[in-house]
């Protein structure tokens, strides 16, 4: 099977992005009816939805702590939401992904504010075409905020790529199969904290430098339309008349 | 805007709400990063800068149990010496037999479920909470006790101050207006006792109406309103024009 | 589902105060540099049933990793490649807290950390594990075993399983007319061809200080970590945040720096293991 050219000759990639380009990015809160809070967020084409239940007690009492709530995430995969119909069985994959997820959100929630409770996060990719950790956080954060969970500030991700040898901004999964690394970051950047960082692939010092700078601009932008996103819950009620 | 008014701005967590030096009012919701005052959720900061205060109002949350706060409860779980009751908290409140009943009981001979049963609906007040277990209930006191009719309508515990107003103003108007009896509960549970049906479906809406728009100023005139033309609609009073 | 751990083990407060304290001085408790790993001791060829292996105490973290080639079938997207299987398991010999069962999702991202960093870099020669083209090649399967638990499971483990493929002799194989594999292990017919090596570093931050190789009292008390591979060329070749903290950019930079510089040493290290005469 042929490598698929990832940049074009006019320098943009296969999408028709400029390297620094985001994908449309859309956001919803408030999505699901029997959740504490929710959120539905995509970029581009991945698809991503994120439940939050709790602040609640539960039966499995010796997982709980005394002077904070514990976080319970997972991040599933819907069978259909990949190419190759993915087994409705839990994959190291998801395993991971669901610790990573849970420590990027855990700096930023106020745990000690509910003693002896679990805050649960659910998260269903439904459908993936790369960035679905990272659109996974910025939906597991807006879910929070939307169930009135007190947090140090929003956390969004973004993934930066290398195709081609050029660091390019929120890749698809295209780039992410044929690229040459693939960095997911999430921020919190009102705090200034990195609180999910991986890199799979390989990257010189200055390479690395140069794409943390591009993922945090990424984020950022992201993170505008994050608050956007609450605030246009409120402030576009219109008073019935 | 006169001197004693605070000015409210909407925010979001990690948003800046103000600089200085502020007492706050409300730690989970207010902190300070760097000088800087900080949301921690979706709501209304407050900010009185004559008395140097900040407050917060959320627009999302659970209810987080107070002592004397009176909540409306549904039965859960029937023990020997207590009941588990559904406060909407992150945790059951627990009713003890000895405090509904006014008396010891002996769990061989009597099932507390003759008393109450799951499903069954009370009205307490929050007498301990100490984080260190779930909330413990008393139904000792006026008004308190099993409910035996009316109807219920939730809204977001966070919303229930709006329902209640100013020094009560909203709730004087919801019950002046609609002549029905309301106890609004702290855990967002309102317990409603009407005339007639027309009467408590005008009421519950105006309560749906007070959740969804209570971030908007101007709300207490616009529920008048609109309970005078919901009452018009109903054919209830006369359509005489609107109330000055 | 992924959920916070609950305090296994708590550190006594006045011993968690201590390592603090000194951290914020730039001081371990133990006494090491903020840059200087624990002792660490190598021995290749651990397990004589292995086709590769070696056991590795780093401090008194103990973790044995073999190689095991087994002849199976190209993936069908890299039908002139061999594959790699990376697992690891956290025994319940080393600490009262480890149950028996699957691995954790610590144990599993331990593992993944270390497949990415050896499949991102290309450290195995992968065209060189061809017996049949296009129908059989060899599966290398990295298994790691974590003995004792002091700490830095992560750094201790990826030497191991460089030291162990480092230490790996491929089984002589023969193909008949048939297209049909015999392996004979009882005679080698060369060692794995390696084009890079690659370790992993562990940074761990607390009261704002950054120190490698955390043991296992400053890994309850860190507030994350950040394990960063790095390759014999000096390349980056994974990072894993991990833990429930969180880093400024600034220190971000400042680990991935750190790392950079330890990681020569420790190659050094497995090298130097690797060649002494037996």
């Amino acid at each position: 099977m042929g490598k698929v050219r990832l940049l074009r000759e006019d320098g943009l990639r296969h999408d028709g992005r400029r390297p620094d380009e985001l994908r449309p990015i859309r956001m919803q809160v408030g999505v699901l009816n029997k959740a504490s809070g929710s959120a539905l967020v995509e970029y581009g084409a991945t698809k991503v939805l994120a439940a939050v239940h709790g602040p609640r007690e539960i039966p499995q009492k010796h997982l709980l702590l005394p002077n904070r709530a514990i976080l319970r995430c997972r991040y599933h995969m819907l069978t259909f939401s990949t190419h190759e119909r993915k087994s409705p069985a839990p994959t190291r994959r998801e395993i991971e992904l669901s610790k990573v997820i849970r420590e990027a959100l855990e700096p930023v929630v106020m745990a000690e504010v509910f003693p002896r409770t679990a805050i649960d996060i659910f998260i269903e990719v439904i459908n993936a075409d790369g960035g679905t950790r990272t659109a996974s956080v910025t939906a597991a954060s807006l879910a929070l905020a939307d169930a009135g969970i007190p947090m140090r500030d929003l956390v969004v991700g973004v993934a930066v790529g290398k195709v081609d040898g050029v660091l390019v901004l929120d890749i698809d999964e295209v780039e992410d199969m044929y690229g040459e690394a693939d960095m997911p970051i999430a921020v919190a950047p009102s705090i200034g904290l990195v609180t999910l960082l991986q890199l799979n692939g390989v990257l010189t010092r200055e390479e690395f430098s140069e794409a943390i700078k591009l993922a945090l601009k990424g984020a950022q932008v992201i993170y505008n339309i994050a608050c956007e996103t609450l605030k246009n819950r409120y402030l576009g009620i219109k008073v019935e008349e | 805007m006169s001197s004693k008014e605070a000015r409210r701005v909407l925010v979001v967590p990690g948003e800046v709400i103000c600089e200085g030096e502020f007492k706050v009012l409300s730690p989970n919701y207010i902190v300070k990063v760097d000088g800087k005052y900080i949301a921690t959720a979706i709501g209304l900061a407050q900010i009185n800068d004559d008395s140097r205060e900040l407050s917060f109002i959320p627009l999302e949350g659970c209810y987080i149990p107070q002592v004397d706060d009176i909540v409306i409860g549904y039965v859960v779980d029937v023990g020997l010496t207590y009941w588990e009751v559904d406060i909407r908290a992150p945790f059951t409140a627990t009713l003890y037999a000895v405090d509904f009943l006014g008396r010891p009981v002996n769990p061989a001979k009597e099932d507390l479920s003759s008393y109450l049963s799951t499903g069954d609906t009370v009205i307490a007040r929050v007498e301990v909470f100490d984080r260190s277990r779930g909330p413990i209930i008393t139904t000792k006191g006026k008004g308190l006790g099993k409910v035996i009719q009316g109807t219920i309508a939730e809204i977001s515990p966070v919303k229930v101050a709006r329902v209640i107003g100013k020094r009560g103003s909203m709730y004087q108007l919801l019950q002046g207006e609609t002549g029905c009896d309301i106890t609004v509960a702290r855990n967002g549970r309102i317990l409603i006792n009407c005339p007639n049906k027309e009467l408590e479906d005008i009421l519950i809406m105006a309560i749906l109406k007070i959740e969804r728009e209570a971030h908007i100023p101007g709300l207490t005139d616009r529920i008048k309103e609109f309970i005078i033309r919901e009452k018009v609609k109903r054919g209830l009073i006369s359509g005489e024009g609107k109330a000055t | 589902m992924s959920v916070t751990p609950s305090a296994e083990i708590t550190v006594p407060k006045l011993r968690s105060a201590t390592i603090l304290s000194m951290l914020k001085k730039g001081l371990r408790a133990s006494g090491r540099g903020l840059t200087e790993f624990r002792p660490i001791e190598i021995v290749p060829g651990y397990v004589p049933n292995a086709d590769g292996s070696a056991l590795v105490r780093l401090g008194n973290t103990v973790v044995v990793a073999g190689v095991k080639l087994e002849v199976g079938s190209p993936y069908p997207d890299t039908p002139n490649e061999g594959a790699l299987v990376v697992s690891a398991e956290f025994m319940p010999t080393a600490s009262p807290t480890f149950e028996p069962g699957p691995p954790d999702e610590n144990a599993i991202e331990l593992a993944r950390v270390i497949d990415r960093s050896l499949r991102e870099i290309k450290a195995i020669d992968m065209e060189k594990l061809v017996i049949v083209p296009g129908r059989r090649v060899w599966v290398v399967y990295v298994d790691i075993y974590v003995l004792d638990h002091d700490g830095n499971l992560v750094d201790a483990s990826s030497i191991a399983a460089l030291a162990a493929l480092m230490d790996t002799k491929l089984p002589k194989v023969e193909v008949d007319e048939l297209g049909n594999v015999k392996v004979d292990r009882s005679s080698r017919s060369g060692p794995l061809q390696l084009r890079h090596k690659v370790v992993t570093v562990s940074v761990a931050k607390a009261e704002n200080v950054l120190f490698v190789d955390p043991d296992i009292e400053e890994e309850r008390v860190c507030e994350t970590k950040l394990v960063i591979a790095v390759s014999d060329d000096g390349r980056i070749a994974g990072i894993q945040k991990s833990g429930l903290g969180a880093l400024s950019v600034e220190e971000v930079m400042k680990a991935t720096e750190i790392a950079l510089n330890v990681s020569k040493d420790l190659l050094a290290i497995v090298e130097k293991s690797l060649t002494k005469p037996t």
